[in-house]
């Protein structure tokens, strides 16, 4: 079941994905509504990280286009923000709390430009919104996971952005770090923003989102969540990978063949 | 001591030259290694380092001369190609970067010297002094050379002030530069050109075989006493700086003895010593942090054995010798006699003519340690599920370390409990009312 968004906010069009030939997801075709909590949901190796990365072009696609507020990514990298996984970044790197928040500026201050008050100003309100004002001259390799994560979410606050993507925020954190990030998920949902989530734990995703993605290295499902999350459609989610699919993707690799024929 | 005065006096102007070139060049290296450090890859530093000597080499040939920027062009070229080449082996085979690395390295590194002895043994007068290249000579940096190697050492040294920001960000998380619209792919560009430049300049004073500890070593003993990136480039710049004065220093009175040699094993000195003395982070402040901790898990285990001791019969104030202690709890008799010592100096103990006498605040602290160990069973039998005669060893170390703040999670978690597992009282439970 594959419901389209009315004026969407993100439109996925025919996107095959590879690694080293073998497509980790096949041919997606999806549109996601403005102002909503999307969450990306699928089992593991399911492609959700992929697909984030595919639509903020951090991967090359094998086929098909992404149009983020029907432009392309490059003419609107201002409104939209990341939160890559924590797991993602060397946290024993020289820096405080303070210089990775204010990091989320960087892309409004351009290239050689120095950080100005007001940018200083929205890092420490960022970081105030998580909760971490305290915690601003601390050595980054001295957090916890729960804050780290908070950490990142609060740089991709203070780069003020319409368009969030956020690769498994709460991904090993505590209970009351995932509340309150849920929490200020959906402040900024009522702010009119909009927010893509990569989430694995299927007991909370009919409770925190607006519009779920059903993913298992093509797209199963994607609509409102009281649709979409029926028996019959998480079954074919999670029952296992296609046998077939994935012969053919290795068959790809080892014969390093093109997944597409060049016109 | 008469060459020493000689040196510093910086009177003789050669010397001055010679010295502002070695700082320049080892500062500037330093910087840029900061950078290579950060973004791992120190290995690629050493295996630039080895192939511009066939650059040199090769310039040097088609030439005839050894005008510097020429030969610096040269090791630029063969210097970058080795780069290119080792990006270009680990993406389009199954070959790992480490690997690669090992194989650019040997492979330029080889071709480098055969050119080296085959121009020795061309009878060119010309040639005299290329090898210097191998290990470095910085009191050769006279002149013509000086200006442009100095030239190139301020320009990078200006790049990573103009590019701080940027090369920062690259370092800590290449996605999200991208994300935020960063030319990721330049700025890679960039600082593996800064990290060949520099690899360029510093082998006149250090020699293309030591380069690479010239580029690492400074970024990795700056690291030890700081955890902010602009002190950490400025500590580097000062430990590099500082090294190659040095290195300038021997290449002045000794003439005979290869200078990168020199300067490697004054800038590994100190990194050893940074290694060993930060603050923290060094194994001395680590070794000091440990025998405090013991010192501390003794003092309170005395006090804790004296208060137990009070405890059926609630009198804590009871003179006790060192012996009954002993025979109580397997204390080594003269650590624990220090710790006694230090307890009374503290104020938590009263020598007396039969014993040792608990202090008010002593008694105080006694309790504490009491009510930690039975709350921390206590806690583990119920959040652990663990059998009460299996979490007494575990309370032992944790009853030294619990902080108020999580003293006070434990009662609340706990709702303020009088008894452990063992049913004995857990002394000084009381509900604040606020």
């Amino acid at each position: 079941m594959i419901l389209q968004a009315e004026n969407p906010i993100v439109e996925v069009h025919d996107l095959t994905v590879s690694y080293d030939r073998k497509p980790v997801l096949w041919g997606v075709d999806l549109t996601l509504p403005a102002g909503a909590l999307v969450g990306v949901i699928g089992p593991n190796g399911a492609g959700k990280s992929t697909l984030v990365k595919a639509m903020m072009d951090l991967l090359p696609s094998g086929s098909g286009y992404v149009r983020l507020f029907d432009k392309s990514i490059n003419e609107v990298r201002k409104r939209i923000s990341y939160v890559p996984q924590r797991e993602s970044v060397d946290w024993d790197f020289p820096a405080s709390v303070f210089d990775v928040v204010l990091m989320g500026r960087y892309g409004k201050m351009g290239l050689f430009n120095r950080p100005r008050k007001a940018d200083k100003d929205a890092a420490m309100e960022a970081l105030e919104k998580v909760g971490m004002q305290s915690y601003a001259d601390r050595q980054i390799s001295q957090l916890s996971g729960g804050q780290q994560q908070r950490v990142f979410l609060a740089r991709a606050l203070a780069q003020n952005a319409d368009l969030y993507f956020m690769d498994e925020p709460f991904a090993g954190v505590d209970i009351a770090t995932e509340t309150a990030i849920i929490e200020l998920l959906r402040t900024m949902r009522d702010q009119g923003k909009t927010v893509i989530v990569v989430h694995h734990d299927l007991q909370s995703a009919a409770d925190y989102f607006d519009w779920v993605v059903l993913l298992n290295m093509r797209l199963v499902a994607s609509g409102p969540t009281e649709k979409v999350l029926t028996q019959q459609l998480l079954e074919q989610t999670y029952g296992g990978k296609l046998t077939v699919l994935s012969k053919v993707g290795e068959l790809l690799r080892k014969q390093e063949f093109p997944s597409r024929e060049k016109r | 001591m008469k060459e020493f005065l000689e040196f510093f006096s910086f009177a003789d102007a050669n010397v001055r030259f010679v010295t502002l070139g070695s700082v320049l060049l080892a500062g500037s290296s330093a910087v840029v290694g900061c950078f290579t450090l950060l973004r791992k890859r120190a290995l690629v530093g050493d295996a630039v380092a080895h192939a511009v000597l066939p650059g040199v080499c090769l310039a040097f040939i088609l030439s005839g001369t050894k005008n510097p920027l020429i030969l610096l062009i040269g090791a630029f070229i063969t210097g970058w190609l080795s780069l290119i080449l080792i990006d270009f082996i680990t993406s389009r085979s199954r070959i790992k970067e480490d690997t690669a690395i090992g194989l650019v390295l040997s492979v330029f590194f080889g071709i480098g010297i055969l050119l080296l002895t085959s121009i020795q043994h061309s009878g060119n007068a010309a040639q005299s002094g290329l090898d210097k290249f191998l290990f470095g000579k910085a009191a050769s940096l006279v002149g013509e050379d000086l200006i442009v190697f100095s030239f190139v050492a301020i320009l990078l040294l200006a790049t990573t002030i103009v590019f701080y920001k940027e090369l920062k960000l690259l370092c800590f998380d290449e996605t999200y530069a991208k994300t935020i619209g960063y030319p990721v792919r330049g700025l890679e560009l960039l600082l593996t050109t800064l990290t060949v430049l520099a690899v360029v300049v510093g082998i006149q004073a250090v020699g293309v075989v030591l380069m690479a500890a010239m580029l690492i070593t400074p970024a990795a003993a700056a690291r030890f006493w700081t955890d902010k990136l602009g002190v950490m480039l400025v500590f580097a710049a000062i430990i590099g700086a500082f090294s190659g004065l040095a290195g300038a220093f021997v290449s002045y009175t000794a003439p005979a003895m290869p200078t990168g040699p020199w300067i490697v094993l004054i800038v590994s000195m100190i990194a050893i010593l940074s290694f060993a003395f930060a603050p923290n982070k060094g194994w001395v402040a680590r070794i000091i942090r440990r025998r405090r901790n013991k010192k501390l898990i003794l003092e309170e285990n005395l006090l804790k054995l004296l208060y137990q001791l009070g405890e059926s019969k609630q009198d804590y104030t009871t003179n006790r010798p060192l012996q009954e202690l002993l025979a109580k709890r397997a204390f080594p008799a003269k650590e624990a006699k220090k710790g006694l010592a230090r307890l009374s100096a503290q104020g938590y103990l009263e020598k007396k003519k039969s014993g040792w006498e608990l202090t008010t605040q002593g008694i105080k602290r006694g309790r504490r340690v009491v009510r930690l160990h039975r709350l921390w069973e206590l806690y583990l039998t119920q959040y652990l599920q663990l059998a009460s005669d299996h979490v007494h060893e575990d309370a032992e170390t944790i009853e030294h370390i619990i902080t108020p703040e999580l003293e006070q999670r434990l009662l609340e978690e706990l709702n303020y409990p009088q008894l452990d597992p063992h049913s004995t009282h857990i002394p000084g439970v009381t509900k604040l009312i606020n």
